[in-house]
């Protein structure tokens, strides 16, 4: 079928481009209207990307555009865009999501003094983030990989007034640089087997797809350091420390770049290198022990956490995990599919959390409660978002992952295991989360009170999305449309009803366990923690896993430093200081000597001379 | 015969060179220096006589510094009376205009 609209996708990113350029060179006189030209761009941003879906999904042929970035002798750099169906579904993901929170923070960030600055960052993480899924050769890629990871740096940062905001901005600029050090060793270890030095997508899909181009060595070690930078960008164990911490930020960054866009990169990398993973089962194994270990191990945390934000951010890094274990079991498509619900009830999600954290200035969800009577929409969306992501049907959630679940179940049993024990948590979390803030009694000082309409908004159209997100791809009726839209082969799912069935009950079972002990009180709160307070307290600290690595790794690297100080202060210097005494000490000498004394001159001469006659009479002698 | 004036001309260098470096009195540092002079001329002469190529060139030459240090002494003198009526000192350890 003829592109029209998927020609102009280079467009999508230079919206937001064009926002970022005003706001940033006008920002100033633009309190007003600023936070309106950022929200436009995104909407014009969204508009193009569903254009281009719609397309896409009438069945318009992939295309390709790229053009000669440096040419070195014969040899060529190029960049371009490539629209998949895959890149037209993030697409409709990041610019619809980027719109409503561009169009929620214009109220939540309304008393702000750099407001205009916020939303050129945003305004610039948008067209990172678009021209990182548009991208269409892995170099592209990585550049707009970096750029996200500056704009997630500067926005975390946002206000930098509060040294945990700088701190945490610091941790996660750094902690994804040690991911980003292994997609680059990938990059360059790519450049240098591939044929031609083709970093794109297609040669990639070309090379590995047939056998024996690559050895299976080289091809396994390529895939695990792609996925290093998929686990620093995604916060997967065990560089997700830097997820929770991000939380410092604006909560409807939390939203956009820390649950629904950002931290899904990594995803898609996986997704969009998919063949190189494919040629080889260790790294796939890898992909997706590491994704299951990641959505148990941060679903337990969830449950010990006390801070609204940081409950979410934990869940995100378990369902990230969730995704990385579709993946790993070989299917794109749940991944995908997960990717994509996920992104709407998270955002969802974060958004309500904002709107909480907005009427009642805290975040610790035992200072909440009650908060259901007073703010309506936000219970009702947050309800939806939960339930979405608890797994209950109808709502998205339920759908992909069941189909993560199925594909677990039919390739691994072991991990179809983790991830049902991951969702009975998952579920107990969420309620405990929903029951302390929204149900009881008020516990906050002075009244809470909704949110304005356009922060209620955007949280009524992503609860529209969590709920329906999930039909495009149902396992019976049409079985398998998204897969082979995605892939272009269809998933087989097998015993779903059983998945189905077990997934759900597991589901109601965690929100039942978070009503009996937060509702009704029929088992006690500390029913744990009287009988086992380490577990407690070892969830609590999250493993103890920043304390792991700050006696590993900050105080043996700030040894190290000590060390190199010391050697650079007194030997290097030492010498330097060395160098330049000896001279000023001859030159003292030598002031010394000029005395203005004839008679001393002339003895200094007479000495010179001796020495002399020494020395040629020595050489006889030598 | 060439050592022994050779041998000769040293000592008398050396008791100049001991003189010029460790006198205080400018009069007798110029004595001294008179002394060295004369050293050379005696080695000229020697040399002129009982050396390789002997000719009497260097008995010309020794004239020559004979008279030029005659007017070397003459000019040093005068600037040692123009010193010392100045500084009212002929101690050559006050001189030390040379080091500004």
């Amino acid at each position: 079928m003829e592109t029209v609209f998927s020609q102009y996708a280079w467009l999508v990113p230079v919206f937001p481009l064009a926002a970022f350029l005003i706001l940033t060179a006008f920002g100033r006189g633009m309190k007003q209207s600023g936070p309106l030209v950022a929200t436009l761009a995104s909407f014009a941003a969204l508009v193009l990307s569903a254009l281009i879906l719609f397309e896409h999904m009438n069945g318009a042929d992939e295309y390709n555009d790229s053009f000669t970035w440096i040419g070195i002798g014969g040899f060529e750099l190029t960049a371009g865009f490539d629209v998949t169906n895959l890149t037209a579904l993030m697409l409709i993901v990041v610019s619809l999501v980027a719109f409503l929170v561009n169009v929620y923070s214009i109220g939540y960030m309304k008393d702000d003094e750099r407001i205009t600055v916020f939303f050129g960052y945003v305004a610039l993480f948008t067209f990172s983030m678009l021209g990182l899924v548009l991208a269409d050769n892995l170099l592209t890629l990585y550049i707009f990989w970096e750029l996200v990871g500056v704009c997630s740096f500067l926005l975390i940062g946002f206000w930098y007034q509060k040294p945990e905001a700088k701190a945490a901005a610091k941790k996660a600029f750094i902690v994804t640089r040690v991911g980003d050090v292994g997609l680059l060793i990938a990059l360059l270890l790519l450049f240098w087997y591939m044929p031609d030095h083709d970093l794109s997508f297609s040669a990639i899909e070309n090379v590995f797809g047939q056998s024996g181009l690559i050895t299976e060595g080289i091809t396994t070690l390529i895939a695990i350091l792609i996925f290093v930078g998929a686990v620093g960008k995604s916060g997967q164990f065990p560089l997700h420390v830097w997820l929770p911490d991000a939380m410092e930020g604006p909560t409807p960054i939390s939203a956009l770049i820390h649950a629904a866009t950002m931290v899904a990169a990594g995803v898609f990398l996986v997704a969009r290198t998919f063949p190189i993973f494919e040629a080889s089962q260790a790294a796939l194994d890898t992909v997706a022990y590491v994704g299951a270990f990641t959505a148990i191990f941060a679903a337990s945390i969830a449950i010990a956490q006390n801070d609204i934000k940081r409950i979410l951010a934990y869940s995100t890094v378990s369902q990230l995990g969730y995704m990385m274990m579709a993946i790993g079991l070989g299917s794109v498509t749940a991944g995908m599919f997960h990717l994509f619900t996920h992104a709407f009830f998270k955002a969802l999600l974060f958004l309500g959390a904002g709107s909480v954290i907005h009427a009642v200035h805290t975040q610790n969800i035992h200072e909440m409660g009650g908060l259901g009577k007073t703010m309506k929409t936000t219970a009702w969306t947050f309800a939806i978002g939960a339930l979405a992501l608890a797994g209950i049907p109808p709502l998205s959630g339920f759908w992909s992952k069941d189909a993560i679940l199925a594909e677990a179940l039919h390739a691994n049993p072991a991990l179809f295991a983790v991830g049902i024990a991951a969702a009975l948590l998952t579920a107990l979390y969420m309620s405990r989360l929903f029951f302390l803030v929204f149900a009881g009694k008020p516990k906050a000082g002075g009244e809470a009170h909704e949110s304005p309409a356009v922060m209620t908004m955007p949280l009524i159209v992503l609860a529209v999305l969590a709920i329906f997100a999930g039909f495009v791809e149902m396992p019976f009726a049409g079985t398998g449309w998204l897969g082979e839209w995605l892939t272009g082969h269809a998933a087989e799912h097998e015993g779903t009803a059983l998945v189905m069935l077990v997934s759900t009950a597991v589901g109601l079972l965690g929100i039942y366990l978070g009503w009996l002990i937060y509702v009704k009180g029929a088992i006690p709160r500390d029913v744990v923690t009287s009988r086992a307070p380490w577990l407690t307290r070892l969830l609590e600290r999250k493993y103890y896993i920043d304390e792991i690595y700050h006696a590993v790794f900050t105080v043996s690297l700030r040894a190290i430093g000590r060390a190199l100080d010391a050697f650079d202060r007194h030997v290097v210097g030492g010498a330097v200081r060395l160098a330049g005494g000896a001279a000023v000490w001859t030159g003292r000498a030598a002031t010394r000597m000029q005395s203005g004394q004839v008679q001393s001159y002339g003895l200094y001469v007479v000495i010179g001379l001796v020495i002399l006659v020494a020395a040629i009479a020595g050489r006889r002698f030598w | 015969m060439l050592s022994s004036y050779l041998t000769m001309a040293a000592i008398l260098f050396c008791i100049g060179l001991y003189g010029a470096l460790s006198k205080r009195n400018a009069v007798i540092v110029l004595m001294s220096v008179e002394l060295m002079l004369n050293a050379v001329n005696l080695n000229l002469v020697a040399f002129s006589k009982y050396g390789v190529v002997p000719s009497l060139d260097g008995q010309i030459f020794s004239l020559f510094t004979i008279s030029v240090a005659a007017a070397e002494v003459a000019v040093g003198v005068a600037i040692l009376i123009a010193l010392f009526r100045r500084r009212g000192t002929a101690n050559v350890d006050e001189f030390n205009e040379m080091r500004r």
